[in-house]
């Protein structure tokens, strides 16, 4: 909200200069967002008033005018505007002024007659936006006044930023209000008398939905003149809120908003049709609304309706057909108390926010009804005229009018805040926030919360009103004071800490990405799966939830290569969403990699060469190496559609497959205009969560024997399972084993392949013979002949 | 005899000016060997009389000993020069490149949730995460802001198609779906889990519906929940102040502003003074001298009892901060959508 700060001096005037008012409402909540100056810098603008007019002789468009204004002089001014006529006043640019944008007037020749000066349009002094001609100031304007000081431009408009609870802010008055308990200044409000009645005219109001609606106050105006102009100083105080001016009747009640904070509306009389009924919307009820918009109304939609139609969408806006408009005599007046609950988010489901809406929505002073409509018939009356009808107050009983009390405990202000605070500060701060109390007891007082305070509802909100008028920062600063217990600690219990350090000391860089991804990268890499999706994306490529942290790796690659980058090696942990089996949502931590380019950044030591499955794969094992126990995992051919149908193995756990490792699909790396192959994994982090306890096994003194075979199995024979056979025919004594060489080419069967195996043989109490060993290996020549056609080489 | 003296000294001139193991091993065997001239002379010692025999032995053992002992000083020296110059033909440049895999980096977002931890661990909070896809009840409602309330507007939520999945509570149709707009669900979740006391650290990502300059659609938040009894405004000044300072290692200005979250009460912003300007106002404060950082205040009891905490013993505070914005201002970070574009050369400086 913004506010002229002359307007707010004028209700409270501390000796403050103005940032130390924007510091001092800032510090008590109210965030000041911005202190602007209300006009733009110029100087030597005057008012003046033309005496004379004559057309130029050589111009159409022009007219020489003679001026009163500088000095005692009449001064000679050439002016194109077409509302140029005798008898106005009008600003005033003297020779030797300087307009905004550092625009200086000199004296000037136009078409051969000499100009001492300019008359100035609205938009030319960048206060307003007409630029139809001449801006015509008021008939009792003084002529030779400086403009800044007839218009009171050395002024700023303070911009507060108010937080939701803070309603009674939303208005000059519940700032000067504020501003007055914190410099302990009393407030001068205007004089507002009620305006006596000249007519007998009554509008029946029927409260339909009293439970949203609970009082209505309007009032009958007849024969105003809507010919009158907005006076300037009105006009002034609105734009320095950011409104503009209408006619009349709309800017007396912006005024009124702006001034009490009661949002006001004005039907015109003759567009009504019997009773002012306020109701709910009947399902699909048409409306045409005071910007053009035409809705359709739901049933959870208050409205203001006469007896044949619905006339505004209640404390949201006005209807068109019954606007005020230059034709209108007779008004009438609404100003009324909608509860919160009963407005708010309504305005937002028609996609609409309007100065009434944020107010309602918020909490309106559910006593300021009367006074406000007295204001505005007195400011109306004052400048346009008009025949008034008596206040009709329409009420019902709601559990929001009746007065709210709240206890404060002397202990919980210590309990609370940290420290005692006198009991006269207590009842001295509150009171000055217009509390009052009902009662005071041993413990403590009770309070009564002013009508405009929906935000004071329990204890501890009267906490926060303290420590924010005694100030937050004199509040006393203390160390809490926790119990020293030891936690068990879990020895086993690996945290995401170990996974990123494995990886970082592994050459690979942590990315973070969007957990919200394109669909389309989505639809590529998990083809089967349907992700979740938004309701409401910030733009197309980010509307569904990565079903695999794949998207944002592959997609922050294909960022890098454009950007020239050729190795990339990223890391990334987080959730993917995926729904299992029932299609429940599961949002499941994993750890995922990628690599790309070159296996060693380049060097003079060798050949860069490009990574291959078993560069990723390595990397995986020493991953789960951190569990100390890889032996718990194992990895199997497997398909997966990202993925290399020949170069991807499901990573598992026991049975449970808890991640993928492969080079990405050919077909994937064309779509990501990769040039080079990539390699990525995931892996739930639940599998790596815990690491086996250390168990110390005896450690062997006698001499260890190793031999070699080298063995011709089928090429489709996969290595883990000679392994393992190996391991089963060896039995106990077989210590280690060591794949050390593969072969596959000459000299060998086009779909065979030549494995060599280090078989290294130990007993832990005693020397191991010959015939031991020797019937140990010819054991596991037997199984591998038996079971995979093995041939010794 | 008479050319023992002559062959000494020629054998001494051989020795030094042999060039390598194998010549001066031939001298040995020449003048020392078996059959060497001067072992040969001792054969001749037979000729002599038995007064003269022993001088003459010992004479020519003598001039052995002088020659054996040129042979082995010789040896020496040449070996050291071998050694030597097989050191000189192996001497490499030790300011060539190591054989190196190379070294990653932490994201400086989890850098600073890192840093975030370690403070926070020290004095025994603990850390607890949660979803991301969370329920309206968990994100909003009880955190004390029902639908429609004014304060969803600053939040700016995503909302998620429901359609895709089933919610094993039946309560699908009941509930609506959102990305967590905030870290704060995890303090609900935490104290529907766990008795007092608490005090842990809930940091993750969370969303808001924002994109522009200064604002990305996902971004981190640290929470923090502390409840026990006799926790005051006073204690939470005191946390927020030590952590400020802590983070930042500097005895930097902190303040506090009243403000308004609709789950804490009293609320407060917090306000360091500007690290770029020390308070003397520049473009990365708005030429104010002070930075928003964090927002906390003392635990709402709408919020206790949402969640079944006795706020007659009980009480609390909770706090929460920006991980990108704590992050820029430590490391000078100029930009946020830096820290979502993962580009190489802007990662490896972490």
């Amino acid at each position: 909200m913004k506010i002229s700060e002359s307007w707010l001096r004028e209700w409270v005037n501390p000796k403050l200069t103005t940032d130390e008012l924007a510091a001092q409402i800032t510090m008590a909540g109210l965030e000041v967002d911005a202190v602007e100056p209300v006009a733009e810098a110029f100087s030597g603008v005057i008012v003046g008033e033309i005496l004379f007019v004559e057309q130029h002789q050589d111009a159409d468009k022009l007219r020489v005018c003679q001026v009163s204004g500088l000095n005692d002089d009449i001064t000679q001014v050439v002016c194109g505007a077409p509302n140029a006529r005798v008898g106005i006043k009008v600003p005033f640019a003297t020779v030797g002024a300087v307009l905004p944008g550092d625009f200086k007037i000199k004296k000037a020749k136009l078409r051969g007659v000499e100009s001492f000066g300019m008359l100035c349009a609205q938009s030319e002094l960048k206060l307003g936006d007409d630029n139809d001609g001449l801006w015509e100031l008021s008939e009792d304007a003084p002529v030779g006044t400086d403009l800044r000081e007839y218009l009171q431009l050395n002024d700023t408009a303070i911009d507060v930023d108010l937080t939701p609870n803070r309603s009674d802010c939303l208005s000059l008055k519940g700032i000067a209000r504020e501003v007055g308990v914190l410099n302990r200044l009393s407030v001068a409000e205007p004089v507002i008398e009620p305006v006596s009645a000249t007519l007998k005219d009554k509008i029946n109001i029927n409260l339909v939905a009293s439970d949203a609606c609970p009082r209505y106050v309007g009032r009958i105006i007849r024969d105003i003149d809507f010919s009158k102009p907005t006076p300037l100083w009105i006009k002034e105080r609105l734009r320095r809120a950011d409104i503009g001016s209408k006619d009349i009747v709309v800017d007396v009640t912006n005024y009124v908003l702006l001034e009490l904070g009661q949002p006001m509306h004005a039907f015109d009389l003759t567009t009504l049709e019997g009773d002012i009924q306020v109701r709910y919307a009947q399902d699909k009820e048409p409306l045409e609304l005071l910007n053009g918009q035409a809705v359709e109304l739901a049933s959870n939609v208050l409205v203001i309706a006469d007896d044949k139609k619905a006339v505004a969408m209640a404390g949201i806006m006005g209807g068109s057909q019954t606007a005020v408009s230059s034709e209108t005599k007779d008004i009438l007046l609404e100003s009324a108390f909608f509860v919160p609950t009963a407005i708010a988010g309504r305005a937002r489901e028609y996609g609409l926010h309007t100065d009434s809406s944020h107010r309602f929505e918020r909490g309106v002073d559910y006593q300021l009804q009367e006074q406000a409509i007295e204001r505005a018939t007195q400011l109306i009356t004052d400048i346009a005229g008009g025949q008034v009808a008596p206040v009709v107050v329409a009420e019902a009983e709601h559990s929001v009018l009746s007065t709210k009390t709240v206890t404060l405990r002397r202990e919980r202000i210590l309990k609370g805040l940290g420290f005692e605070l006198p009991d006269t500060e207590v009842v001295d701060i509150l009171q000055r926030l217009g509390l009052v109390i009902s009662e005071t007891n041993d413990s403590g007082w009770i309070f009564t919360v002013p009508s405009y305070r929906f935000d004071i509802e329990i204890e501890a909100d009267l906490l926060e009103e303290l420590a924010r008028i005694y100030g937050y920062n004199n509040l006393p600063t203390t160390s809490v004071r926790m119990g020293m217990e030891l936690p068990m600690h879990q020895e086993t219990a690996l945290g995401l800490d170990a996974v990123c350090a494995s990886l970082v000391a592994r050459d690979y860089q942590e990315s973070i990405s969007y957990s919200f991804v394109d669909p389309k990268v989505q639809q590529l890499l998990d083809p089967a799966s349907k992700p979740v999706a938004l309701q409401n994306p910030i733009s197309a490529d980010m509307s569904v939830m990565r079903t695999s942290l794949w998207q944002g790796l592959v997609t922050a690659l294909a960022n890098n290569v454009k950007r020239q980058q050729t190795r990339v090696r990223f890391f990334e942990t987080g959730l993917r969403f995926v729904t299992n089996d029932a299609s429940e949502l599961r949002q499941e931590p994993m750890v995922a990699g990628l690599i790309y380019g070159s296996r060693h950044s380049e060097n003079w030591l060798e050949k860069t060469t490009s990574v291959d499955f078993y560069d990723i794969k390595g990397d995986v094992e020493s991953l789960l190496a951190i569990t100390k126990d890889s032996k718990r995992f194992s990895f199997e051919a497997a398909e997966h559609p990202a993925l290399h149908p020949g170069q991807t193995a499901a990573i598992k756990l026991g049975d449970s497959i808890v991640g993928y490792v492969g080079a990405l699909h050919p077909s994937i790396q064309q779509a990501l205009d990769l040039p080079q192959r990539a390699y990525v994994f995931e892996i739930t982090q639940v599998a790596l969560a815990s690491a086996s306890f250390p168990k110390f096994a005896p450690l062997s003194r006698f001499p260890e024997v190793r031999r070699d075979l080298a063995v011709i199995v089928n090429q489709d024979l996969a290595v883990s399972k000679l392994e393992s056979t190996v391991r089963g025919a060896a039995r106990e004594l077989l210590t280690n084993l060591k794949v050390f060489d593969v072969y596959v080419g000459k000299g060998i069967d086009s779909e065979r392949k030549s494995v060599a195996l280090g078989l290294t043989f130990q007993h832990l109490s005693r020397t191991l013979t010959d015939d031991e060993i020797t019937s140990s290996v010819n054991n596991v020549v037997k199984a591998l002949e038996q079971e995979y056609n093995a041939e010794l080489r | 005899m008479e050319n023992l003296q002559e062959l000494i000294e020629e054998a001494l001139n051989l020795v030094s000016g042999a060039h390598d193991l194998a010549a001066l091993d031939q001298i040995r065997v020449d003048y020392l060997g078996r059959k060497g001239q001067l072992t040969s002379l001792l054969k001749t010692l037979g000729k002599l009389s038995n007064e003269e025999r022993p001088a003459a032995g010992a004479k020519i053992n003598e001039g052995k000993q002088q020659v054996q002992a040129a042979i082995v000083a010789k040896k020496e020296v040449l070996e050291t020069a071998a050694i030597n110059q097989k050191l000189a033909a192996e001497t490499i440049d030790v300011t060539l490149g190591g054989r190196a895999n190379g070294r990653g980096s932490l994201h400086p977002v989890t850098q600073t949730i890192g840093r975030i931890k370690a403070i926070f661990a020290s004095v025994g909070y603990s850390v607890e995460e949660g979803p991301e896809v969370e329920d309206d009840y968990h994100n909003f409602e009880a955190l004390n802001i029902p639908a429609h309330h004014p304060a969803r507007a600053m939040h700016d939520t995503f909302y998620i198609d429901k359609s895709g999945f089933t919610d094993k509570r039946n309560l699908k149709d009941k509930v609506d779906y959102v990305l967590r707009t905030h870290t704060s669900p995890v303090q609900v979740r935490t104290m529907e889990a766990n008795k007092p006391p608490i005090r842990v650290i809930c940091p993750g990502r969370v969303y808001r519906c924002d994109s522009d300059l200064t604002h990305t659609p996902m971004f981190h938040q640290v929470e923090g929940l502390v409840i026990d009894e006799d926790v005051s405004f006073a204690d939470l000044k005191g946390t927020v102040d030590q952590f400020l300072k802590s983070f930042f290692e500097a005895d930097v200005p902190v303040r506090f502003r009243p403000s308004y979250f609709p789950f804490t009460e009293p609320s407060a912003e917090v306000d360091i003074q500007c690290t770029n300007c020390g308070g003397d106002g520049c473009r990365i404060c708005s030429h104010t001298g002070w930075l928003e950082v964090m927002g906390c205040g003392m635990v709402h009891p709408n919020v206790f009892e949402a969640s079944n905490v006795d706020t007659d013993t009980y009480s609390g505070f909770a706090f929460g901060m920006g991980v990108e914005r704590l992050a820029m201002l430590r490391y000078g970070v100029n930009d946020l959508r830096l820290f979502f574009e993962n580009d190489v050369k802007f990662l490896e400086q972490f």
